[in-house]
Protein backbone atom coordinates (compact mmCIF):
# COMPACT_ATOMS: atom_id res chain seq x y z
CA UNK A 1 0.00 0.00 0.00
CA UNK A 2 2.88 2.72 0.75
CA UNK A 3 4.28 2.37 -2.44
CA UNK A 4 1.20 2.43 -4.36
CA UNK A 5 -0.10 5.59 -2.22
CA UNK A 6 3.07 7.15 -3.54
CA UNK A 7 2.90 6.43 -6.83
CA UNK A 8 -0.42 7.73 -7.18
CA UNK A 9 0.41 11.00 -4.99
CA UNK A 10 4.05 11.26 -7.80
CA UNK A 11 1.20 10.61 -10.48
CA UNK A 12 -0.81 13.55 -9.47
CA UNK A 13 1.55 15.83 -8.53
CA UNK A 14 2.96 15.15 -12.16
CA UNK A 15 0.22 15.46 -13.52
CA UNK A 16 -0.58 19.12 -11.95
CA UNK A 17 -3.63 18.28 -9.96
CA UNK A 18 -2.94 18.40 -6.59
CA UNK A 19 -0.15 20.93 -5.07
CA UNK A 20 2.72 18.59 -3.07
CA UNK A 21 3.03 21.35 -0.40
CA UNK A 22 -1.59 21.58 0.12
CA UNK A 23 -1.06 18.16 1.03
CA UNK A 24 1.52 18.66 3.98
CA UNK A 25 -0.78 21.49 5.16
CA UNK A 26 -3.76 19.16 5.25
CA UNK A 27 -2.04 16.72 7.34
CA UNK A 28 -0.70 19.08 9.44
CA UNK A 29 -4.42 20.61 10.11
CA UNK A 30 -5.55 17.19 11.30
CA UNK A 31 -2.24 16.16 13.09
CA UNK A 32 -1.88 19.32 14.95
CA UNK A 33 -4.96 21.98 15.14
CA UNK A 34 -8.25 19.71 14.30
CA UNK A 35 -9.20 17.38 17.04
CA UNK A 36 -11.08 16.13 19.90
CA UNK A 37 -9.12 19.00 22.45
CA UNK A 38 -11.72 21.61 20.28
CA UNK A 39 -14.75 19.68 21.25
CA UNK A 40 -13.95 19.42 24.87
CA UNK A 41 -13.70 23.21 24.94
CA UNK A 42 -17.24 23.55 23.64
CA UNK A 43 -18.37 20.54 26.39
CA UNK A 44 -16.19 22.75 28.93
CA UNK A 45 -17.99 26.05 28.00
CA UNK A 46 -21.31 24.39 28.10
CA UNK A 47 -20.89 23.19 30.97
CA UNK A 48 -19.80 26.43 32.27
CA UNK A 49 -21.26 28.95 30.77
CA UNK A 50 -25.39 28.64 31.12
CA UNK A 51 -26.01 30.76 28.23
CA UNK A 52 -23.28 29.21 25.92
CA UNK A 53 -25.27 26.13 26.48
CA UNK A 54 -28.65 27.77 25.30
CA UNK A 55 -27.25 29.28 22.41
CA UNK A 56 -26.13 25.34 21.38
CA UNK A 57 -29.61 24.07 21.59
CA UNK A 58 -30.46 26.63 19.67
CA UNK A 59 -27.62 27.33 16.64
CA UNK A 60 -24.98 24.62 17.43
CA UNK A 61 -23.28 25.34 14.30
CA UNK A 62 -22.91 28.76 15.55
CA UNK A 63 -22.35 28.37 18.66
CA UNK A 64 -19.38 26.12 18.22
CA UNK A 65 -18.44 28.77 15.46
CA UNK A 66 -18.12 31.13 18.80
CA UNK A 67 -14.83 29.17 19.82
CA UNK A 68 -13.82 29.11 16.21
CA UNK A 69 -14.71 25.67 14.85
CA UNK A 70 -16.29 25.74 11.91
CA UNK A 71 -15.89 23.95 8.26
CA UNK A 72 -15.86 20.68 6.58
CA UNK A 73 -17.57 17.88 8.53
CA UNK A 74 -19.24 20.42 10.73
CA UNK A 75 -21.29 22.53 8.35
CA UNK A 76 -24.71 21.35 9.95
CA UNK A 77 -24.05 20.53 13.65
CA UNK A 78 -26.91 19.67 16.09
CA UNK A 79 -25.43 19.13 19.86
CA UNK A 80 -27.44 16.65 22.20
CA UNK A 81 -27.65 16.33 25.99
CA UNK A 82 -27.26 13.44 28.48
CA UNK A 83 -29.38 13.20 31.50
CA UNK A 84 -29.65 10.96 33.84
CA UNK A 85 -32.68 9.60 31.75
CA UNK A 86 -30.90 9.34 28.10
CA UNK A 87 -27.60 8.36 27.34
CA UNK A 88 -26.84 9.71 23.40
CA UNK A 89 -24.52 7.67 21.01
CA UNK A 90 -23.30 8.66 17.14
CA UNK A 91 -23.23 6.55 14.62
CA UNK A 92 -22.63 6.76 10.99
CA UNK A 93 -23.81 2.99 10.03
CA UNK A 94 -23.54 3.66 6.42
CA UNK A 95 -19.70 5.18 5.87
CA UNK A 96 -17.81 7.31 8.53
CA UNK A 97 -19.84 10.67 8.82
CA UNK A 98 -18.06 12.23 12.13
CA UNK A 99 -18.44 15.81 13.31
CA UNK A 100 -14.48 16.96 12.06
CA UNK A 101 -14.01 20.45 13.55
CA UNK A 102 -14.66 19.33 17.08
CA UNK A 103 -13.52 15.55 17.14
CA UNK A 104 -11.13 15.67 14.21
CA UNK A 105 -11.19 12.47 12.49
CA UNK A 106 -12.58 9.50 13.45
CA UNK A 107 -10.81 7.05 15.54
CA UNK A 108 -10.69 3.33 13.92
CA UNK A 109 -13.13 1.83 15.70
CA UNK A 110 -15.90 4.23 14.92
CA UNK A 111 -15.33 3.17 10.93
CA UNK A 112 -15.31 -0.47 11.73
CA UNK A 113 -18.16 -3.11 10.66
CA UNK A 114 -18.64 -4.12 14.49
CA UNK A 115 -19.30 -0.46 15.59
CA UNK A 116 -21.48 0.70 12.39
CA UNK A 117 -23.19 -2.48 13.02
CA UNK A 118 -24.00 -3.03 16.35
CA UNK A 119 -24.57 0.55 17.29
CA UNK A 120 -28.08 0.29 16.21
CA UNK A 121 -29.29 -2.89 17.49
CA UNK A 122 -27.47 -3.24 20.57
CA UNK A 123 -25.53 -0.14 21.42
CA UNK A 124 -25.61 -1.43 25.33
CA UNK A 125 -23.20 -4.27 24.62
CA UNK A 126 -21.13 -2.14 22.74
CA UNK A 127 -21.06 -0.25 25.15
CA UNK A 128 -20.22 -2.75 27.78
CA UNK A 129 -16.95 -3.39 25.50
CA UNK A 130 -16.04 0.35 26.12
CA UNK A 131 -16.30 -0.57 29.61
CA UNK A 132 -19.51 1.85 30.08
CA UNK A 133 -22.65 0.08 32.10
CA UNK A 134 -25.04 2.46 32.13
CA UNK A 135 -27.92 1.95 34.63
CA UNK A 136 -31.07 -0.23 33.56
CA UNK A 137 -33.72 2.55 33.35
CA UNK A 138 -31.45 4.67 31.58
CA UNK A 139 -32.58 5.13 27.36
CA UNK A 140 -30.55 4.48 24.88
CA UNK A 141 -30.82 6.77 21.98
CA UNK A 142 -28.30 6.64 18.80
CA UNK A 143 -28.27 9.49 16.19
CA UNK A 144 -27.28 7.95 12.77
CA UNK A 145 -25.61 10.44 10.58
CA UNK A 146 -27.03 9.61 7.32
CA UNK A 147 -27.26 13.17 5.91
CA UNK A 148 -24.49 16.29 6.70
CA UNK A 149 -25.91 16.81 9.91
CA UNK A 150 -22.98 15.77 12.41
CA UNK A 151 -23.51 15.55 16.00
CA UNK A 152 -22.18 16.11 19.06
CA UNK A 153 -22.78 14.67 22.94
CA UNK A 154 -22.69 16.65 25.76
CA UNK A 155 -21.76 14.71 28.28
CA UNK A 156 -23.42 15.20 32.17
CA UNK A 157 -20.82 17.26 34.09
CA UNK A 158 -19.01 15.13 36.55
CA UNK A 159 -19.68 15.61 40.15
CA UNK A 160 -17.39 17.82 42.57
CA UNK A 161 -16.24 20.13 39.75
CA UNK A 162 -18.04 23.23 41.27
CA UNK A 163 -16.30 26.26 40.43
CA UNK A 164 -14.04 24.53 38.21
CA UNK A 165 -12.09 26.52 35.14
CA UNK A 166 -13.64 25.69 31.44
CA UNK A 167 -9.65 24.64 31.37
CA UNK A 168 -9.70 22.30 34.04
CA UNK A 169 -13.18 20.80 33.17
CA UNK A 170 -11.93 20.90 29.46
CA UNK A 171 -9.74 17.99 30.85
CA UNK A 172 -11.96 15.94 31.81
CA UNK A 173 -13.96 15.65 28.13
CA UNK A 174 -13.18 12.90 26.62
CA UNK A 175 -13.11 11.63 22.60
CA UNK A 176 -15.24 8.88 23.33
CA UNK A 177 -17.38 10.73 25.85
CA UNK A 178 -18.44 13.17 23.14
CA UNK A 179 -19.07 10.12 20.46
CA UNK A 180 -21.61 8.90 23.58
CA UNK A 181 -19.56 5.42 23.89
CA UNK A 182 -17.66 7.03 27.00
CA UNK A 183 -18.32 8.54 30.04
CA UNK A 184 -16.13 11.69 30.82
CA UNK A 185 -13.38 11.46 33.81
CA UNK A 186 -14.76 12.05 37.03
CA UNK A 187 -13.63 15.13 39.36
CA UNK A 188 -10.61 12.51 41.09
CA UNK A 189 -9.25 11.60 38.16
CA UNK A 190 -7.96 15.09 37.69
CA UNK A 191 -5.86 14.99 40.70
CA UNK A 192 -5.24 18.19 43.08
CA UNK A 193 -7.49 20.97 44.75
CA UNK A 194 -9.05 23.11 42.68
CA UNK A 195 -7.71 25.40 41.21
CA UNK B 1 -26.12 -0.16 -14.18
CA UNK B 2 -27.84 -1.07 -10.62
CA UNK B 3 -25.50 0.27 -8.13
CA UNK B 4 -25.06 -1.96 -5.06
CA UNK B 5 -23.69 -0.98 -1.51
CA UNK B 6 -21.47 -3.13 0.42
CA UNK B 7 -21.32 -0.18 3.14
CA UNK B 8 -25.07 -0.91 4.46
CA UNK B 9 -23.80 -2.43 7.84
CA UNK B 10 -26.83 -1.04 10.28
CA UNK B 11 -27.69 -4.30 12.23
CA UNK B 12 -26.24 -6.78 10.51
CA UNK B 13 -24.42 -9.92 12.51
CA UNK B 14 -21.32 -11.79 12.30
CA UNK B 15 -18.96 -8.52 12.74
CA UNK B 16 -17.50 -9.68 16.17
CA UNK B 17 -15.97 -7.28 19.13
CA UNK B 18 -15.74 -3.43 18.61
CA UNK B 19 -12.03 -2.72 19.68
CA UNK B 20 -11.91 0.27 21.50
CA UNK B 21 -8.43 2.68 20.46
CA UNK B 22 -6.56 5.56 22.44
CA UNK B 23 -7.32 8.99 21.74
CA UNK B 24 -4.53 10.44 19.54
CA UNK B 25 -3.65 7.27 17.47
CA UNK B 26 -4.53 8.79 14.10
CA UNK B 27 -2.75 6.81 11.64
CA UNK B 28 -1.53 3.14 11.47
CA UNK B 29 0.82 3.21 8.65
CA UNK B 30 2.96 5.98 6.98
CA UNK B 31 1.16 6.29 4.06
CA UNK B 32 -2.42 7.03 5.55
CA UNK B 33 -2.26 10.43 5.64
CA UNK B 34 -1.18 10.80 2.47
CA UNK B 35 -4.15 9.19 1.24
CA UNK B 36 -6.28 11.14 3.55
CA UNK B 37 -4.52 14.23 2.14
CA UNK B 38 -4.73 13.04 -1.88
CA UNK B 39 -8.55 12.46 -1.18
CA UNK B 40 -9.19 15.78 0.13
CA UNK B 41 -7.30 17.67 -2.51
CA UNK B 42 -8.71 15.67 -5.36
CA UNK B 43 -12.26 16.34 -3.74
CA UNK B 44 -11.48 19.37 -3.65
CA UNK B 45 -10.26 19.72 -7.61
CA UNK B 46 -14.36 19.99 -8.16
CA UNK B 47 -14.14 17.35 -10.49
CA UNK B 48 -16.87 14.89 -8.34
CA UNK B 49 -18.99 15.74 -5.33
CA UNK B 50 -18.89 14.06 -2.29
CA UNK B 51 -21.63 11.72 -2.57
CA UNK B 52 -20.15 10.68 -5.59
CA UNK B 53 -17.36 9.86 -3.37
CA UNK B 54 -19.26 7.81 -1.65
CA UNK B 55 -21.18 5.88 -4.20
CA UNK B 56 -17.70 5.14 -5.55
CA UNK B 57 -16.46 3.32 -1.43
CA UNK B 58 -19.54 1.48 -1.37
CA UNK B 59 -19.97 -0.24 -4.20
CA UNK B 60 -16.49 -1.48 -3.95
CA UNK B 61 -16.07 -5.14 -4.43
CA UNK B 62 -13.76 -5.94 -1.94
CA UNK B 63 -15.42 -3.05 0.69
CA UNK B 64 -15.77 -5.04 3.48
CA UNK B 65 -12.27 -6.55 3.44
CA UNK B 66 -10.03 -3.88 2.69
CA UNK B 67 -9.20 -1.32 5.35
CA UNK B 68 -10.68 2.21 5.25
CA UNK B 69 -7.99 4.49 3.69
CA UNK B 70 -7.60 1.25 1.70
CA UNK B 71 -11.52 1.85 0.26
CA UNK B 72 -10.66 5.85 0.26
CA UNK B 73 -7.41 5.19 -2.45
CA UNK B 74 -9.56 2.31 -4.16
CA UNK B 75 -12.61 4.78 -4.85
CA UNK B 76 -10.06 7.93 -5.88
CA UNK B 77 -8.50 5.55 -8.39
CA UNK B 78 -11.99 4.68 -9.83
CA UNK B 79 -12.95 8.31 -9.76
CA UNK B 80 -9.33 9.69 -11.27
CA UNK B 81 -10.01 6.81 -14.19
CA UNK B 82 -13.93 7.45 -15.07
CA UNK B 83 -13.01 10.84 -15.30
CA UNK B 84 -10.49 10.35 -17.77
CA UNK B 85 -7.90 12.77 -15.51
CA UNK B 86 -5.53 9.20 -15.79
CA UNK B 87 -5.23 6.44 -17.82
CA UNK B 88 -4.90 2.93 -16.63
CA UNK B 89 -1.12 3.10 -18.05
CA UNK B 90 -0.53 5.55 -15.77
CA UNK B 91 -1.73 4.23 -12.30
CA UNK B 92 0.09 1.01 -13.22
CA UNK B 93 3.37 3.03 -13.93
CA UNK B 94 3.00 5.27 -10.99
CA UNK B 95 4.00 8.57 -13.38
CA UNK B 96 2.58 10.49 -15.76
CA UNK B 97 2.47 8.96 -19.21
CA UNK B 98 0.13 11.51 -21.21
CA UNK B 99 -0.99 15.11 -21.03
CA UNK B 100 -3.00 16.04 -17.68
CA UNK B 101 -6.81 17.03 -18.40
CA UNK B 102 -8.06 20.70 -17.15
CA UNK B 103 -9.04 20.56 -13.85
CA UNK B 104 -11.83 23.16 -12.09
CA UNK B 105 -9.03 24.18 -9.63
CA UNK B 106 -6.15 22.87 -7.87
CA UNK B 107 -6.28 23.34 -3.72
CA UNK B 108 -3.01 25.20 -2.86
CA UNK B 109 -1.51 25.22 0.51
CA UNK B 110 -2.08 28.95 1.30
CA UNK B 111 -5.82 28.06 0.76
CA UNK B 112 -5.85 24.83 3.28
CA UNK B 113 -7.26 26.38 6.14
CA UNK B 114 -10.26 29.01 4.35
CA UNK B 115 -11.40 25.86 2.21
CA UNK B 116 -11.58 23.72 5.43
CA UNK B 117 -13.39 26.56 6.98
CA UNK B 118 -15.79 27.27 4.77
CA UNK B 119 -16.52 23.62 4.19
CA UNK B 120 -19.60 22.52 2.23
CA UNK B 121 -22.89 23.58 3.44
CA UNK B 122 -25.46 21.24 1.84
CA UNK B 123 -28.66 23.38 3.08
CA UNK B 124 -30.52 25.62 0.24
CA UNK B 125 -33.53 26.88 -0.37
CA UNK B 126 -36.75 25.04 -0.28
CA UNK B 127 -37.98 24.35 -2.85
CA UNK B 128 -41.61 23.68 -1.48
CA UNK B 129 -43.19 23.66 1.30
CA UNK B 130 -42.24 20.83 4.13
CA UNK B 131 -44.66 18.05 3.65
CA UNK B 132 -44.17 16.99 7.21
CA UNK B 133 -44.04 18.68 10.58
CA UNK B 134 -42.06 17.58 13.83
CA UNK B 135 -44.50 15.32 15.95
CA UNK B 136 -45.67 13.74 12.58
CA UNK B 137 -45.49 9.77 12.20
CA UNK B 138 -43.88 8.74 8.68
CA UNK B 139 -43.41 5.49 7.05
CA UNK B 140 -39.47 4.86 5.21
CA UNK B 141 -39.48 3.83 1.76
CA UNK B 142 -39.69 0.05 2.10
CA UNK B 143 -38.08 -1.49 -1.05
CA UNK B 144 -34.43 -1.58 -2.93
CA UNK B 145 -33.18 1.50 -4.13
CA UNK B 146 -31.13 0.93 -7.50
CA UNK B 147 -28.81 4.11 -7.33
CA UNK B 148 -26.81 5.00 -4.08
CA UNK B 149 -29.35 6.14 -1.32
CA UNK B 150 -28.63 7.32 2.52
CA UNK B 151 -31.94 5.27 3.71
CA UNK B 152 -30.28 2.10 5.45
CA UNK B 153 -31.70 -1.12 5.25
CA UNK B 154 -32.72 -1.09 9.24
CA UNK B 155 -35.25 1.39 8.47
CA UNK B 156 -36.47 0.54 5.21
CA UNK B 157 -40.14 -0.36 6.05
CA UNK B 158 -40.60 1.43 9.05
CA UNK B 159 -42.61 3.79 11.13
CA UNK B 160 -41.32 6.42 12.89
CA UNK B 161 -41.58 10.04 14.32
CA UNK B 162 -40.28 13.11 12.82
CA UNK B 163 -38.25 14.57 16.01
CA UNK B 164 -36.56 17.56 13.84
CA UNK B 165 -36.82 19.41 10.18
CA UNK B 166 -33.56 20.71 8.91
CA UNK B 167 -34.71 22.63 6.07
CA UNK B 168 -34.07 21.23 2.83
CA UNK B 169 -30.88 19.78 2.03
CA UNK B 170 -29.08 18.79 -0.96
CA UNK B 171 -30.02 15.37 -1.96
CA UNK B 172 -27.94 12.87 -2.02
CA UNK B 173 -29.31 10.15 -3.73
CA UNK B 174 -29.46 12.95 -6.77
CA UNK B 175 -26.23 14.20 -6.31
CA UNK B 176 -24.63 10.59 -6.47
CA UNK B 177 -26.30 9.88 -9.70
CA UNK B 178 -25.44 13.14 -11.64
CA UNK B 179 -28.94 14.45 -11.31
CA UNK B 180 -28.15 17.92 -9.79
CA UNK B 181 -28.36 18.90 -6.39
CA UNK B 182 -32.47 18.67 -5.93
CA UNK B 183 -32.65 20.15 -2.62
CA UNK B 184 -35.44 18.59 -0.43
CA UNK B 185 -36.38 18.77 3.03
CA UNK B 186 -34.56 16.95 5.53
CA UNK B 187 -35.73 15.59 8.70
CA UNK B 188 -34.49 13.65 11.89
CA UNK B 189 -36.96 10.33 12.27
CA UNK B 190 -36.95 8.38 15.23
CA UNK B 191 -37.91 4.79 15.81
CA UNK B 192 -38.47 2.81 18.74
CA UNK B 193 -36.11 0.16 18.89
CA UNK B 194 -39.07 -2.68 19.16
CA UNK B 195 -39.93 -1.26 15.77
CA UNK B 196 -36.70 -1.73 14.21
CA UNK B 197 -35.77 -5.14 15.84
CA UNK B 198 -38.96 -7.44 16.82
CA UNK B 199 -36.89 -10.68 17.10
CA UNK B 200 -36.98 -11.83 20.65
CA UNK B 201 -33.14 -12.11 20.88
CA UNK B 202 -32.73 -7.98 20.74
CA UNK B 203 -35.78 -7.51 23.12
CA UNK B 204 -33.46 -6.67 25.92
CA UNK B 205 -31.76 -3.71 24.57
CA UNK B 206 -35.02 -2.70 22.15
CA UNK B 207 -37.16 -1.96 24.81
CA UNK B 208 -35.38 1.07 26.04
CA UNK B 209 -33.90 2.16 22.92
CA UNK B 210 -34.36 4.80 20.20
CA UNK B 211 -33.13 5.52 16.81
CA UNK B 212 -32.54 7.93 14.42
CA UNK B 213 -31.74 8.69 10.99
CA UNK B 214 -31.49 12.07 8.76
CA UNK B 215 -34.00 11.16 5.90
CA UNK B 216 -34.43 13.61 2.92
CA UNK B 217 -38.17 13.61 2.37
CA UNK B 218 -38.34 11.24 -0.96
CA UNK B 219 -37.96 8.75 1.66
CA UNK B 220 -41.00 8.93 3.90
CA UNK B 221 -44.76 8.84 3.33
CA UNK B 222 -47.09 10.31 6.30
CA UNK B 223 -48.18 6.97 8.34
CA UNK B 224 -51.47 6.76 10.30
CA UNK B 225 -50.80 8.74 13.75
CA UNK B 226 -50.14 5.87 16.61
CA UNK B 227 -48.21 5.79 19.97
CA UNK B 228 -44.87 6.21 20.55
CA UNK B 229 -42.75 7.91 23.23
CA UNK B 230 -40.16 9.40 21.15
CA UNK B 231 -42.20 12.76 20.61
CA UNK B 232 -40.32 13.78 23.91
CA UNK B 233 -37.10 14.17 21.48
CA UNK B 234 -38.98 17.62 19.77
CA UNK B 235 -38.50 19.62 21.87
CA UNK B 236 -35.45 22.12 21.36
CA UNK B 237 -34.76 20.47 17.83
CA UNK B 238 -37.39 22.80 15.62
CA UNK B 239 -35.02 25.84 14.04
Amino acid sequence: MDLRVRALETLLVQKGYVDPAALDALIETYERRVGPRNGARVVARAWADPAFRERLRLDATRAIAELGYQGRQGEHMVVVENTPDTHHMVVCTLCSCYPWPVLGLPPTWYKSAPYRARAVREPRAVLAEFGVVLPEATRVRVWDSTAEVRYLVLPMRPEGTDGWSEERLAGLVTRDSMIGTGLPRPAAAAGGPPA
Amino acid sequence: MTHASHADLGGTRGHGPVVPEPEGELWHAAWEPRALALTLAMGASGQWNIDNSRAARESLPGYLRLGYYEIWIAALCRLLAERGLVGADELAAGRALHPPRPVARVLRAGEVAAVLARGAPTERPAPSAPRHAVGDRVRTWAGDVPHHTRLPRYVRGRTGTVVAHHGAHVFADAHASGRGEMPQHLYTVAFEGRELWPDAADRAEAGALVVSVDAWEPYLEPAAAGPGDVHRDAAARRR
